[in-house]
């Protein structure tokens, strides 16, 4: 039994956008694999909820002429998993959903919710990140589009107002086509877990697979919000694939990241970690790309 | 036979369907729900608690706090009474308490109609507390000046135990020993079984409360309601239904004093009392965590000269079990490996922390991770080979236990590793793996275990069993030992079909314990019940074949001594002729005229023996060091618990034993914050239990020496398999790092910090001091140990990606 003042139910994106300016202290709920954690531990308790989740039309993966990729916000973990043009085109993205919690976890949380929580650990942010993601969200003036890199403000905080709602994630084709990439999500255990720090690359090489052409590496739990590293992309652009270029790159990333120290891990332990998750993810990415270190 | 077979559970269709019955889905529609104020300081004591704005929240019935339990201090442990005053558990809690000792003591209650109604006023209470210093560590607890957590104790130790045999003293001064010496220590954790405890209780005409309970132990509990309420025994019914797991959490009482005293402060109405997850790992029981030191001295051949163990058990804010549970890990340390020269001390000592109790193998993990894990820092200390060290040293068969009488009949611990060692290859294995060098290493260790069954002579081992013959030649029975999930009412069922001579499927076993109405047993505990019970069963079933052969002397004419009950039939022994069916049988008597009877018989049987259950578990795991990561490879756990009564079944709990002792090697702690003593993962996402994809294939094998004492064979299974897979764990990955972790879980926290102290991996900070004196960037400290071999005995393997992490 659920401590909900009001539950309010949204039949299109207008009334959801509707409902928001109307009830401006409502929280939204789609999966409410977050929400209802917080109304049973109190944090949310009596609260008012304005559920978007029976709008289908924000569920699903397509394209828009240009070939950027739109994921619908209500999309689930299962269903990006799954999705033929995530496996094609955004591989890493579907290999990044399926590490979510377990399979009923997956099957209702969204990656809309995993986005607009604002949490660092959030398994499909870092990777958005990685690719330049953008945000659609929507109020009451139209759509409004905010790159992911500063969608985050601060910790659970981020850039959605109080009156819209987040519609879809949009992924520019120049910024995924020629990309092959990892995420590593180190965690206490196999399944059912959120991570202690979690890394995702992605790499553009030469046709002769000799040069990285361009590199992207983002964390999660290596700050308050998902980051990305960009010295390390910086040092590595254009440079021979090499052994020393991966160590350079997993040296890189470290001048970028802030992990600190948590109950949960020592920063010590976290920044051993992620100087090795970037070595590893660089050189597995390199591979993917048809390289070889 | 029936005993031996692998008999489908009694349960099993009931279970699966959903059809069989737990406490939460027999609590009427009507109860009122209740939920418990827990204490947000570590150490205090409640001055005032306003209760005013709760009370006007809509939905409550009645705010109840430690101002208004009755003044009784009563003891929780789940033990048979003591009538000698001295050997009684410890009473030094009240239902609720004004002196808080932890963070998550039960200071007030809210009883209300619904659980938004009860947790808004839960919300809406204020406390106001006069705060003490607390300490969170039983060594600490016990220095001069630590907090006094318990009146009557001003040094917080609630026992301190002493084992003395020979002169360890004058042994040591022999010329050329070997001293090796180590700390070990093991965390609190947490039962973490499926269903949380749960009970409700109402009142009936004249008074009489009645506790439906998921418990381990309701003869025991019942007496504890009424202890705890200040009321006649007889006053207190108590239902036990079916219980999802308890694994000792449950041999205690837990919330059935406050349930049941609940239901007189509203009118004898139902109460129900539903435990949160979160309560259950702050405000039930745990495991104790315990510190142990240990010195041996040895002959450079591995003979044992003198050894001595210290040990500190931390027992959290109320004594629950106690010191019991260090006791029986010490007593096991001068038995598993005998010595001439033992010296040994275990304290158990208070601190604010949550209450610590029974859980599966009651002070034994503890042991064996010391114990263990000290048999192969003398190993590697020495250069001697684990399983010749422990071949020499163990047990030897004959052993006489002075204290319990216990005779180890066979020779378990050496015919558990010769088993074991074949089906892990282990020999191969352990000579492949010496001398690795890379950031992947693999490496092979064992342990062993010691287990007894049951826990006379500490307390009584009683057993009553009661079985009904029904008109179709079927048998009901009743027994006062508990099903918990681990299948006693079906291997009891077994017994109690070749005990009559009939077919398991034809006993109807009475799941439920209701005391109003099941005789005397004292429950799922101390791997207890087959052995116990199966006394029980025999010596009933006798009876009960003795009346049936009576009968049909009379309605046969055949000489009793040539009749016997052969699958349900009365059958003629000289050529095998079937008289009669049992049904005929019994029809014709309970209808007769003259004969009739409803054919009964009960007995109790008090045990005065207590067997050996030995074994050993082999461990192979592959060690990525710079992830400070163990993968469990292959793991064998191998028992001799005399004859498998149902072998499946069997098997089954072994699985379940060895997944809790993977846990508690690699990934389970409950982890207190030092500043307020609050428990900081209280739930199932930050308690690191095992999954199944953090298993391999969990092989059991068995060597079935028939324990002679048992009428059937049987003896400890249910504790025994938790025991012995950390230490083995542990000591392969002492094999493949060189690095004897002594500090479990093994989890990469503790991984990193143990392979940066053995300079395995560098530190972030040693390498930029490096990076800044050389400009050198490459992270090489694995690879300098990699260029000082020359070859490599096995492919070290580069670290291959894995996008989870391991």
């Amino acid at each position: 039994m659920y401590d909900i003042n009001h539950f309010y139910e949204a039949t299109s994106v207008e009334h959801a956008v509707q409902l928001r300016v109307e009830n401006p202290e409502a929280h939204i709920i789609s999966g409410g694999s977050d929400i209802l954690i917080g109304i049973r531990a109190g944090d949310l308790a009596g609260c008012d909820l304005i559920s978007i989740y029976m709008l289908d039309e924000l569920r699903g993966v397509s394209f828009h002429d240009d070939g950027t990729i739109r994921i619908g916000a209500l999309t689930s973990f299962t269903n990006l998993a799954e999705d033929p043009i995530i496996r094609e085109h955004l591989a890493v993205l579907g290999e990044a959903a399926d590490t979510v919690g377990g399979p009923q976890i997956r099957n209702i949380g969204t990656i809309g919710g995993n986005t607009c929580n604002g949490v660092t650990s959030a398994d499909t942010a870092s990777t958005l990140l990685a690719f330049d993601a953008v945000m659609e969200l929507t109020g009451p003036k139209g759509i409004r589009l905010v790159p992911l890199t500063e969608f985050y403000l601060g910790a659970k905080k981020v850039d959605l107002r109080p009156d819209e709602i987040a519609t879809a994630v949009l992924i520019r084709k120049d910024h995924y086509k020629g990309y092959h990439g990892v995420y590593f999500k180190y965690a206490m255990r196999d399944a059912m877990d959120i991570a202690t720090s979690a890394c995702s690359v992605n790499v553009k090489l030469s046709d002769d697979k000799k040069t990285i052409q361009d590199a992207r590496i983002s964390y999660g739990v290596a700050g308050p919000i998902p980051l990305r590293a960009r010295s390390a992309e910086k040092i590595v652009k254009g440079k021979l694939v090499s052994a020393d270029t991966v160590e350079e790159f997993a040296a890189g990333a470290l001048e970028d990241v802030n992990p600190r120290t948590s109950w949960r891990a020592t920063k010590e332990f976290r920044l051993h970690l992620q100087r090795e998750m970037a070595r590893r993810c660089f050189v597995e990415s390199i591979r993917r790309a048809g390289g070889s270190v | 036979m029936e005993v031996g077979r692998s008999a489908k559970r009694v349960d099993a269709f009931d279970k699966a369907t959903g059809r069989a019955k737990y406490t939460d889905d027999l609590c009427p529609k009507n109860a009122y729900v209740s939920r418990i104020l827990h204490s947000t300081i570590a150490h205090g004591r409640v001055v005032h608690i306003d209760t005013s704005e709760a009370q006007k929240i809509e939905g409550v019935v009645k705010i109840l706090t430690c101002f208004d339990v009755p003044d009784i201090l009563f003891a929780t442990a789940g033990h048979p009474w003591a009538t000698d005053p001295s050997k009684q558990d410890i009473s030094d809690r009240k239902i609720l308490n004004e002196h808080v000792r932890y963070y998550g003591d039960d200071i007030a209650i809210v009883i209300a109609e619904d659980y938004v109604s009860a947790d808004r006023a839960i919300r809406a209470l204020k406390v106001e507390y006069e705060e003490y210093p607390f300490v969170l560590d039983p060594i600490e607890a016990m220095q001069e000046g630590a907090p006094v957590i318990h009146e009557e104790r001003p040094d917080n130790v609630l026992g301190h135990s002493t084992i003395r045999i020979g002169n360890y003293e004058e042994a040591i001064k022999e010329p050329g020993l070997i001293k090796v010496e180590g700390w070990y220590h093991t965390p609190t954790v947490q039962h973490a079984h499926i269903e949380n405890h749960v009970c409700y209780a109402y009142e009936e005409q004249g008074g009489r409360i009645t506790v439906v309970t998921s418990t381990q132990i309701p003869h025991i509990v019942r007496r504890i309601v009424a202890q705890a309420l200040g009321l006649p025994w007889g006053k207190v019914r108590l239902i036990k239904p079916y219980i999802g797991g308890g694994f000792g959490n449950k041999q205690d009482a837990l919330y059935e004093p406050l349930c049941a005293w609940m239901t007189t402060q509203v009118g004898g109405h139902p109460v129900k009392f539903d435990t949160s997850r979160e309560e259950t790992f702050v405000s039930n029981r745990v495991r104790h965590a315990m510190h142990a030191h240990i010195t041996s001295w040895l002959k450079p051949d591995g003979t044992f000269v003198a050894r001595k163990l210290k040990l500190w058990s931390d027992q959290g804010a109320y004594a629950s079990h106690g010191h019991g549970v260090s006791q029986k890990g010490m007593g096991a340390f001068p038995q598993v490996y005998p010595c001439d020269n033992v010296e040994t001390d275990c304290w158990t000592v208070y601190t604010n922390k949550p209450v610590a109790g029974a859980m599966r193998a009651y002070g034994i993990p503890q042991a064996m991770f010391q114990l263990e894990s000290h048999t192969d820092d003398i190993i590697t200390q020495l250069k001697l080979d684990p399983y010749e060290f422990r071949k020499k040293n163990c047990m030897p068969m004959g052993y006489v236990d002075d204290f319990s009488k216990n005779e180890l009949y066979h020779d378990s611990f050496r015919d558990t590793m010769d088993k074991a060692r074949i089906m892990m290859d282990y020999d191969r294995k352990r000579e492949l793996y010496k001398n690795q060098t890379g950031p992947v290493r693999r490496g092979i260790g064992m342990a062993l275990f010691w287990y007894n069954t049951a826990v006379w002579p500490i307390s009584i081992e009683t057993s009553t069993s009661r079985m009904l013959l029904q008109p179709d030649g079927s048998v009901n029975l009743m027994t006062g030992e508990t099903e918990i999930g681990q299948g006693c009412d079906t291997v009891f069922a077994q017994m109690a079909a070749d005990a009559i001579g009939i077919r398991t499927e034809d006993v109807h076993v009475f799941t439920n314990q209701d005391t109003d109405v099941t005789p005397y047993g004292s429950g799922a505990y101390g791997s207890r019940q087959t052995y116990v019970g199966g006394f029980a069963i025999a010596q009933t079933g006798k009876l009960l074949r003795e009346k049936i052969l009576k009968h049909a002397h009379s309605l046969t004419r055949m000489p009793v001594e040539v009749l016997d009950i052969v699958d349900g039939n009365i059958v003629r022994k000289q050529d095998g002729r079937i008289l009669m069916s049992l049904e005929k049988l019994s029809t014709e008597i309970l209808y007769d005229f003259k004969l009739s009877e409803s054919i009964a018989a009960e007995s109790t049987y008090s045990v005065q023996s207590n067997a050996y259950s030995f074994g050993v578990s082999i461990a192979e795991v592959e060690v990525d060091i710079p992830l400070c990561k163990v993968k469990l490879l292959d793991i064998v756990n191998v028992h001799d618990c005399g004859t498998l009564i149902n072998p499946a079944l069997a098997e089954g709990q072994v699985h379940g034993g060895m997944s809790m002792g993977i846990g508690y090697g690699l990934y389970e702690t409950l982890l207190i914050d030092p500043k307020t003593g609050r428990v900081l993962n209280d739930n199932l996402l930050d308690y690191k239990l095992p999954t199944t994809m953090d298993h391999p294939d969990l092989k059991v094998g068995f060597v079935e020496n028939a324990e002679p004492t048992s009428p059937y064979g049987t003896k400890a299974l249910g504790e025994p398999p938790t025991c012995s897979p950390a230490p083995a764990i542990r000591n392969a990955v002492l094999q493949a790092t060189g690095v004897g972790v002594n500090t479990i879980p093994m989890n990469p926290h503790q991984l990193f910090k143990d392979f940066s102290k053995a300079g395995l991996i560098e530190s972030e900070e040693e390498r930029q001091l490096r990076k800044k004196a050389s400009g050198d960037l490459k992270d090489t400290v694995i690879h300098v140990i990699g260029e000082q071999e020359t070859k490599t005995p096995i492919e070290t393997k580069t670290p291959e990606f894995q996008p989870r992490g391991n």
